[in-house]
């Protein structure tokens, strides 16, 4: 198992505190929050209104353009229509609904029998009405990954890497069902008309890989690829170099060297909303970190807020100093724990206070250890001198926006240096001087051509 | 219902971080170094342990007070000021008058640390330019005393028993009376921490192994010394024992391992470290053959100090998805 991409940490995996647990089904609180922006794109416009009775499965928001419908999670009552704090820091317009706890299934969902008789167009737009979106936290709208591929695509690469410390949320989910898995890449691989696909899982999920190699017996379109445990073995990018061998180019997709990434809860999610025809309203989710009395995974309803994970594991341990949607590498942390679990969130991990180093003055000592472990080849260092200088050229030089926010330099830096922090400013700095690049090239144009009416005007009279 | 408010702290990611700090890896330097100060204690007796322990007491003294008087937080719990003490005391006669070292501490953390911004900010290696400047005591500087030969700890040593190092007589073109395995052991003339090859390299096994350092530096610099001095003898001296001679007889072994793989002063990059170490190798030879003085060590490492960010530049890697197979696809 040799290693297939530059740089990488090893972070203390700990996965050992929820991976030999089940996933428990949860019962829905008695309110869920259903935010009508769980993916990268447009936002949804609400199409029930308050004092609608709404069935589970049923849609609730949807919009033209670059959108992924949502559905209720519960059957209920809607009690409210309006901004609720979200995972990804702001408020985000919410539907509000009662459950009746009947979970009273909407008719649209119903099982296939075969898709034989389907076009991938169809499959296409049954995923897309499924709520299908990208599932290890990036929520990319999975029908048109699949569309800008087709054509394109020639290696279908599933991540079952979780490299995110931890998380087993996706570990439990092969485990318990290998066949959504397996069936959600076979549609893929229907849809592209194309022969074999990959998953890659790291080696620390030994019974996962059992459990794939088992129902893959005797098949020949789906590949394991067992990776060495590695962070971040599951970007994107890292993902494509590790199967492909090929580099995705600065700025590009991984449809641009004929790959399409989809992450092992979205391929289950691509399985129900096409053979189910159950639409994305409930999902995986580690509870973790040793900042709760219990660890464990649970099946939740999207909406379910994640004060009520926490208290169905027996609340916090300890005063907690952090709480994550996602993991400790990339996970956002929280301010209000009021805010629902959406279709991206695979973990919810509270951390103490001694999980966690935070140094006051740190101190830059050209180690090169953030270099060293860079998986976009980077120069973290260099780019911290130049976000801390503002020096907009530089920043652009070195290239920062190729980071992906991985967290590896970060995570490695003896001096304790808030490198992704200073990488997401530099990224802001670089969009706002274009932005006013622009506008003053624009209002220059502006005053030049009025100078020139004057001046016609002028010859005019 | 009153409900105990809990409050949460919100911060970039990633929320987690290695174990290794600043601190540890200073501390890491401090327990590598220990093996050739007790060679130096058994061969030039006790009066090495408090050279060492003045020059560190010495710099965290002086980083305190500078700190204090310019108002700035203090950082001498980082341990770097110490092991600036250290490696400077390592590159002093045993007979250095403590009041001198004191100074030579004071130059390496206020003008050459501090007054470029403290830890980190700094272009050349403390240790070495407070060296080269305390050579303005050439007599003090260069007085070599024989092993085993007795240094009094408080008086003056004007009359110790003095002896020429191996570096200053192969500086003459001859091989030393000094065996090789005496040079390798640390059993000849020289600075008091810098005699024991061995040690030193046992401690830089260690920094390989705790992944403070990597190989590159070291290996590079020792490797170009070795290779030019087996191929260009001076002298009738056969190649390889010349070769040994240069690589043990002097300050290489201090050099290579503990003061050119200084992070702060040198290239951060695989590709700039290898250049860098080369070329400290190269001027090393260059003085040595070619300079006044018997030994280049330091110079070459300051010389190349300089260079440090400029071989960045030249070390940076190949952005990512821009290698062979992207540019033909594209």
């Amino acid at each position: 198992m040799a290693k297939s991409f530059f740089g990488g940490v090893h972070p203390n995996d700990m996965k050992s505190l929820t991976a030999s647990k089940s996933v428990e089904i949860l019962t829905p609180p008695e309110q869920v929050i259903i935010p009508m922006s769980q993916h990268i794109g447009a936002p949804c416009k609400p199409l029930v209104e308050v004092g609608d009775t709404v069935k589970m499965g049923q849609k609730i928001g949807d919009n033209a353009g670059l959108c992924v419908p949502v559905h209720s999670s519960v059957s209920g009552k809607v009690v409210a229509i309006e901004a609720r704090p979200h995972t990804g820091g702001s408020n985000v317009l919410a539907v509000i609904i009662e459950n009746d706890f009947q979970d009273t299934p909407d008719e649209s969902m119903v099982a296939r029998e075969s898709i034989d008789d389907l076009s991938a167009e169809e499959l296409i737009e049954i995923i897309h009405q499924g709520g299908c979106v990208g599932m290890g936290g990036a929520t990319f709208p999975t029908h048109v990954k699949i569309n800008s591929g087709i054509g394109k695509v020639d290696t279908i690469i599933v991540n079952a890497a979780e490299c995110e410390p931890y998380i087993t949320a996706d570990d439990r989910l092969i485990r318990e069902h290998p066949e959504k898995i397996l069936g959600g890449v076979r549609v893929l691989l229907k849809i592209f008309g194309l022969e074999k696909a990959h998953i890659v899982i790291e080696s620390n999920k030994p019974e996962a890989i059992e459990v794939l190699k088992k129902e893959l017996a005797g098949t020949n379109d789906v590949e394991v690829m067992v990776q060495p445990v590695m962070y971040p073995q599951g970007a994107e990018k890292q993902l494509c170099q590790t199967v492909t061998g090929r580099e995705v180019p600065p700025g590009g997709l991984p449809a641009a060297i004929g790959c399409a990434v989809f992450n092992t809860a979205s391929v289950a999610a691509i399985y129900d909303a096409v053979w189910l025809g159950r639409p994305l309203f409930e999902r995986n989710v580690t509870v973790g970190g040793l900042g709760l009395k219990d660890q464990k995974n649970y099946r939740v309803r999207i909406g379910t807020p994640f004060q009520f994970l926490i208290d169905s594991v027996g609340g916090f341990s300890t005063d907690p100093y952090k709480v994550l949607t996602g993991g400790p590498m990339m996970g956002i942390a929280q301010y209000d724990l009021n805010v629902p679990v959406i279709k991206g969130t695979n973990a919810v991990t509270a951390l103490r206070r001694e999980d966690c180093v935070e140094e006051a003055n740190p101190t830059c000592i050209r180690c090169g250890k953030c270099i060293e472990v860079c998986p976009m080849h980077l120069m973290p260092l260099y780019m911290y001198m130049y976000e801390q200088k503002s020096d907009i050229e530089k920043l652009k030089e070195f290239n920062v926006t190729d980071c992906m926010e991985c967290g590896a330099c970060t995570y490695n830096c003896p001096a304790r240096i808030h490198l992704v922090h200073s990488f997401k400013t530099a990224k802001q700095k670089i969009t706002n001087a274009n932005n006013k690049a622009k506008a003053e090239a624009e209002a220059k144009a502006k005053a030049e051509e009025e100078k020139k009416a004057a001046a016609a005007a002028k010859e005019g009279n | 219902m009153e409900q105990k408010k809990t409050f949460l702290t919100v911060s970039s990611s990633p929320h987690i971080r290695t174990k290794t700090d600043t601190r540890s890896i200073m501390l890491d330097v401090l327990i590598a170094l220990v093996p050739a100060l007790i060679a130096s204690c058994y061969f030039f007796g006790i009066r090495s342990l408090l050279v060492v322990a003045v020059s560190a007491a010495g710099c965290v003294f002086w980083e305190w007070l500078y700190r204090k008087l310019m108002k700035k937080h203090q950082t001498i719990g980082d341990l770097s000021a110490v092991v600036t003490g250290v490696l400077l005391a390592f590159t002093l006669p045993v007979t250095i008058p403590y009041w001198v070292v004191i100074i030579g501490d004071a130059f390496a953390i206020i003008l050459v640390k501090q007054l470029f911004g403290g830890l980190g900010k700094n272009f050349m290696n403390p240790a070495l330019a407070a060296r080269a400047f305390m050579l303005s005591w050439p007599v003090l500087m260069t007085t070599w005393v024989a092993p085993h030969s007795a240094v009094s700890l408080f008086g003056s040593n004007a009359d110790a028993v003095t002896a020429a190092t191996p570096m200053s007589i192969l500086h003459g073109g001859v091989m030393p009376d000094a065996s090789i395995m005496d040079m390798f052991i640390g059993n000849i003339g020289g600075t008091l921490g810098e005699t024991s090859a061995l040690l030193l390299l046992v401690g830089g096994i260690y920094l390989v192994m705790r992944k403070v350092i990597s190989p590159r530096i070291p290996a590079a610099y020792i490797l170009t010394v070795a290779v030019i001095t087996f191929i260009f003898p001076k002298g009738d001296a056969g190649n390889l024992e010349w070769m040994l001679a240069n690589l043990f007889g002097g300050g290489l072994m201090l050099g290579a391992i503990f003061m050119a793989t200084d992070y702060v002063t040198s290239p951060v990059t695989a590709t700039g470290q290898l250049i860098y170490g080369i070329g400290c190798g190269l001027i090393t030879v260059f003085i040595r053959y070619f300079g006044s003085y018997a030994e280049g060590v330091s110079y070459a490492i300051l010389i190349m100090n300089t260079c440090a960010w400029m071989l960045d530049k030249v070390g940076r890697p190949r952005r990512f998805g821009t290698d062979k197979k992207a540019k033909e696809a594209a």
